[in-house]
């Protein structure tokens, strides 16, 4: 009898113990992101706020490939495990019109952030639909599509030489489409297993839409019309064509097997000595400037995208904006921890620690810009980016971009204007399906 | 009928002893698993033949609208759609025949008495128990034409295994043969060590020779068993994924499975999705069918 009630209170103190450890637990928040560095400085980032307030911050990660199929699955189930995440900018209009971002509209115009962030990431990370003055996230990370280079390989005064005897001007960072061919088709030499190039070709996400971004925006062209969904004489216009044909010119001087390459693959080119120039987005740059992970970090530039023919100079965007899930039972302590977040000495600390800050302020001051060799040309894209579609369906639209672009980029079957033609069908398909065009 | 199959249950259990009659014993083995089967096989089954007639999307809140057998017209009217299934066809084809070879060829090897038998069958059957995903990234690696160890070894130079659009398919059949051959291998190994001694004896007797030997007295006596290797590879090759997807992004090697999980998760078009599912299942059912009819006939002789 004595056991019976000895094990009983053991059983009842036990449950209280949960019972308490439970109630210490719900000061927390759970964040939703991709596993990459920001993610970790994020991180990092969380602790700060928990020293301050004492509300534990857990960034919890999947790998990028998942990442999209992981939060929606979440979503769609109504599930409460993550109470904010750091979509892709791609995601507002599924997450908006799908409820499952709170809507952040009040709390954008509290704090002026149309204002204290930069245009661009106002208008892609955080609205929808675009020019509604409805918002659905908070800018967090910065990110556009840049180049990283070889500086010793450019610099060789041998190299120099035989590049103006070849093109005629002087061997330097590209200042425009036109060069950054012919540095990649001058570097580009197999029997070295040395390569000119590496540009994103992978179709299983948005790589290949990314890397032939830089090139139709820079080429003056556009995906289409963002407020008529009108595609037709867009996406298949001689400057999109002649984008297309750019960039497959470019794969011609890529490293072998480079038909599934994305932002890992990238910076293996240039860590392993395999190109003279680098595309990739400015998230995965800090990598590069550290000798742990680049032996050649030393030698490793930066540069923004460059124009095309007719001087029009623009970047693919990447990054994410921070929202609330509408399924989250911490809504309040949420909305707490992005008032701390948009604070300026929160967006300094952020930038300290790596993040990109999205903040004016922060951005246009000389110490952020002289911080890391790559800073600058980020700040120089940040202002000049555009994006992908962000209505709900916009994962079919990717799949179209990849069914059409790819095999004619790598494979190399039919023509750029039998591709995009193609391609303008099909979305224009889609908008008719969803009901934006008639 | 059913209860004379039963066992009877022995008096002296404690089973018995506890008043369980065997009717109540095999329903406590069986209605979990019946109702498990239900919950999770059953209802999602019919369930999702439901959605597959909707243009539901699980990523929205709207509400999914009947739009009759639009999906599937729609689906096989897709000139895609008709490729992934040729593409996944030939892969079946080339990787299912590529493992029977293989297989059957080392369990021909094997079916002697050799030293360190038991050792070199089992060595044999390791890559069988590695995981599809694992063996996706470390053939990725072997094939990369930067530092791969295939192109090393061949002398290859930078030969693109899976960055060439005609060649990606087959490196994925390659690494799937060599995945599975061991378990076609062991399949083969049990079936030729039943086939009776004596009948050998008697060939040689008659003085038959190796060929004759083979064709007439060890394939047809193994055939049974082979054929439920190629109904296991052949199903088990219809829905192969994470190899294929882990390894190649070539639209040319982009099976059924890598579609119908891009338009699932993806896209998250639910509806057509659920009715590409529908095609599939109906299609991986003829063929098991076709097999197992065949099947029957080689065990009647």
């Amino acid at each position: 009898m004595r056991k019976l009630v000895t094990s009983m209170l053991a059983g009842i103190g036990l449950t209280l113990a949960c019972g308490t450890s439970v109630y210490a637990q719900e000061k927390s928040l759970t964040i939703f992101w991709a596993e990459w560095d920001p993610a970790n400085y994020l991180q990092e980032l969380g602790n700060e706020y928990e020293k301050e307030t004492g509300v534990k911050i857990t960034v919890e990660t999947t790998p990028w490939s998942d990442f999209q199929t992981k939060a929606f699955t979440e979503f769609n189930a109504h599930g409460d495990a993550y109470d904010l995440v750091v979509g892709d900018s791609q995601w507002l209009g599924a997450g908006s019109t799908g409820g499952h971002y709170v809507d952040l509209t009040d709390f954008f115009k509290k704090h002026d952030l149309g204002n204290v962030m930069a245009p661009a990431t106002v208008k892609y990370y955080a609205e929808y639909p675009g020019n509604s003055g409805k918002y659905w996230a908070i800018p967090l990370e910065g990110d556009a599509v840049g180049w990283s280079y070889r500086k010793d390989w450019f610099e060789d005064p041998k190299e120099k030489e035989a590049f103006k005897a070849k093109y005629g001007y002087d061997l330097d960072v590209p200042k425009d489409f036109k060069a950054l061919r012919d540095i990649a088709e001058f570097f580009h030499r197999p029997d070295q297993k040395r390569y000119g190039i590496a540009i994103y070709t992978d179709n299983s996400y948005d790589a290949m839409a990314m890397g032939f971004e830089n090139a139709l925006f820079s080429y003056g062209g556009e995906l289409g019309d963002y407020s008529t969904y009108k595609v037709d004489g867009h996406i298949n216009s001689d400057k999109a064509v002649a984008a297309l044909d750019a960039y497959k010119e470019l794969y011609k001087f890529t490293p072998p097997g480079w038909a599934k390459s994305f932002f890992v693959e990238d910076n293996q080119a240039i860590t392993e000595n395999l190109a003279a120039m680098s595309m990739n987005f400015f998230a995965f740059f800090p990598s590069l400037i550290n000798e742990a992970s680049n032996p050649n970090a030393k030698n490793t530039g930066f540069f923004a995208n460059p124009p095309g023919p007719n001087g029009d100079q623009f970047a693919a965007l990447g990054g994410q904006g921070i929202s609330v899930i509408s399924y989250s039972q911490k809504q309040d302590e949420a909305m707490k921890f992005l008032e701390w977040f948009i604070k300026d000495e929160t967006q300094k600390k952020w930038a300290a620690l790596g993040g990109y800050t999205c903040s004016q302020a922060v951005l246009k001051s000389p110490e952020f810009q002289n911080a890391t060799p790559y800073n600058k040309a980020f700040y120089e894209t940040m202002f000049k980016v555009k994006d992908f579609w962000a209505v709900p369906e916009y994962a079919e639209l990717l799949q179209q971009l990849n069914q059409r672009i790819y095999p004619y980029m790598i494979g190399g079957s039919g023509t750029a204007k039998e591709t995009l033609d193609a391609l303008a069908g099909d979305w224009n398909a889609t908008f008719k399906k969803y009901g934006r065009v008639q | 009928m059913a209860t004379t199959m039963i066992t009877t249950l022995d008096r002296s259990t404690r089973a018995a002893a506890r008043g369980l009659s065997d009717i109540s014993i095999r329903n406590l083995f069986i209605i979990p698993t019946v109702l498990f089967l239900i919950v999770f096989n059953i209802f999602p089954l019919i369930y999702s033949l439901g959605y597959s007639f909707t243009d539901f999307r699980a990523s929205t809140n709207a509400p999914a609208n009947f739009v009759g057998l639009q999906n599937y017209r729609d689906l096989l009217n897709d000139p895609y759609v008709w490729s992934n299934f040729a593409i996944t066809a030939k892969y079946v084809i080339v990787s299912v025949v590529g493992q029977l070879l293989v297989g059957f060829g080392v369990a021909m090897l094997l079916n002697r008495d050799i030293p360190l038998k038991g050792l070199i069958t089992t060595l044999l059957l390791l890559p069988m128990m590695l995981s599809m995903a694992v063996v996706g990234l470390f053939w990725k690696l072997l094939y990369d034409p930067s530092w791969g160890v295939i192109n090393y070894a061949l002398g290859l130079g930078n030969f693109e295994w899976l960055a060439d659009p005609k060649m990606a398919l087959y490196a994925v059949a390659l690494t799937d043969i060599w995945m599975w051959s061991p378990f076609v291998m062991l399949l083969s190994l049990a079936g030729l060590s039943a086939v009776p001694k004596h009948l050998y004896e008697a060939a040689a007797i008659d003085r038959a020779g190796p060929f004759y030997t083979f064709f007439r007295i060890t394939l047809p006596l193994v055939a049974p068993i082979l054929m439920i290797a190629i109904i296991f590879r052949t199903m088990e090759a219809f829905k192969t994924f994470d190899l294929a997807y882990i390894l190649t992004s070539q639209p040319t090697a982009e099976l059924i499975s890598i579609r119908l999980y891009k338009m699932a998760f993806q896209e998250w078009q639910t509806g057509r999705s659920c009715a590409m599912a529908y095609i599939v299942l109906i299609m991986v059912l003829a063929i098991t069918n076709i097999y197992v009819k065949y099947l029957n006939k080689v065990k009647e002789r």
